[in-house]
């Protein structure tokens, strides 16, 4: 039993720094602050979420695991809404999309 | 090797692997927090790194036992939260600042791709602040 | 009494973060979650929903089984060599109205794979979506309104 649960918690420390390192990958390679934004949001959540999690269960009790799982939530709660508030501050700012961007049709509707 | 111990060698050696990939992971953002270009920029980065310190005290949270560390990466989570939204509230209010100007020729010519950056381009809000 | 409903899940909430189940902490927590709520009275006066708990459950299913399937999608596109992108915002036309129904929807777009919600038009007419693969807006629309935005109105209304 304890190995089994030290495996879980191995593959999901290891998850999470995979996941992590990848967000801060794409937060560096990606061209413009709203696609860096999709790394941080998803990625970036998902990796400190699963060593939260990993952490709790280590614990062996349920009130530690508990929080562990509240403050996961937590965090899935408001990444959203962060990257959402940045995003339009942003472009209420005036930044614009990279070089590639196809269409953004929110500065064509806000134009008329 | 009993079982017991086996358990605590695959753990940490787990903590030990997630340890150094967070650290590349924090290098990295900070590159990406001191390169800029541009304010929003700067503030995706900041988040970015509230969430690995999170990731660094859950670890430190298995690698020394004490579960207090766990209730700290939850409140860190709370004041990273609000600081991401004070920091958006403050682009929105203030519009962009004037070395953001260009943002595109300065990301374009930083990937070493298209055309050289353009003359300065009129923003539609940036300029009336 | 969506009040007292609201106050009970605080109160499991809170019960979960002091990681204690003690019907004193509990009751603690319900007195909490109600002072919480006179604080936020105004903005909480006059939404009466409709909640159906079991389309709910499939909702949060839904949400964690995208979240997940997104932070691959991401740390694939990242790990590729050669990054195939083509962003774009595009506006999207909402059927819902409600405010809790277009948060709900923004959040659930922001964590589905390779979209993120930027604004809502004033009107409340359109969600503007920034997409990390925009050649095909249409598509991505239609995603949208048949998977999520039919889920919120099937639990909520």
């Amino acid at each position: 039993m304890a190995v089994v649960l030290a495996l879980v918690v191995a593959v999901m420390l290891i998850g999470g720094g995979i996941f992590t390192l990848l967000a801060a990958v794409g937060v560096v390679r990606l061209p413009d602050v709203y696609t860096r934004m999709h790394a941080a949001s998803k990625a970036g959540t998902v990796g400190s979420g699963l060593m939260l999690v990993a952490a709790g269960l280590h614990a062996g009790e349920f009130a530690v695991l508990a929080r562990a799982f509240a403050g996961f939530f937590f965090f899935v709660l408001t990444a959203p809404v962060a990257a959402h508030l940045v995003a339009k501050a942003a472009h209420h700012a005036g930044y614009r999309l990279s070089r590639g961007a196809t269409c953004d049709d929110m500065r064509d509707h806000t134009k008329k | 090797m009993t079982a017991e111990t086996f358990a605590q060698t695959v753990v940490f050696f787990a903590c030990s692997v997630a340890l150094s990939l967070m650290c590349v992971a924090f290098f990295l953002t900070v590159w990406r927090v001191i390169s800029g270009p541009t304010l929003p920029d700067r503030i995706v980065a900041l988040d970015m790194l509230v969430a690995i310190a999170i990731g660094f005290l859950a670890v430190i949270a298995i690698k020394t036992g004490f579960n207090l560390y766990i209730d700290i990466a939850i409140s860190l989570g709370l004041v990273g939260f609000l600081a991401t939204v004070a920091l958006a509230r403050f682009v929105l209010t203030q519009g962009m600042p004037e070395d953001d100007r260009d943002p595109l020729a300065a990301s374009a010519a930083r990937h070493g791709k298209g055309p050289p950056p353009r003359k300065q381009r009129a923003s539609r809000r940036g300029r009336a602040r | 009494m969506v009040t007292l409903f609201t106050g009970l899940v605080f109160a499991v909430v809170w019960a979960a973060v002091t990681g204690s189940l003690s019907p004193l902490n509990l009751v603690l927590g319900f007195l909490l979650g109600l002072i919480a709520l006179w604080i936020i009275r105004r903005d909480f006066a006059g939404t009466r929903t409709v909640v159906r708990p079991f389309k709910l459950l499939s909702l949060l299913v839904l949400f964690v089984k995208e979240l997940a399937l997104s932070a691959w999608r991401v740390a694939v596109l990242v790990a590729s060599p050669k990054m195939d992108l083509r962003p774009g915002i595009f506006a999207y036309p909402l059927k819902v109205d409600r405010d809790i129904e277009i948060t709900l929807l923004a959040n659930l777009i922001t964590l589905t794979p390779g979209t993120l919600s930027v604004d809502v038009s004033e009107d409340r007419r359109f969600l503007y979506v920034h997409a990390l693969d925009c050649s095909d807006p249409a598509a991505a629309k239609q995603d949208i309104a048949t998977g999520f935005e039919r889920k919120i109105l099937e639990a909520l209304r």
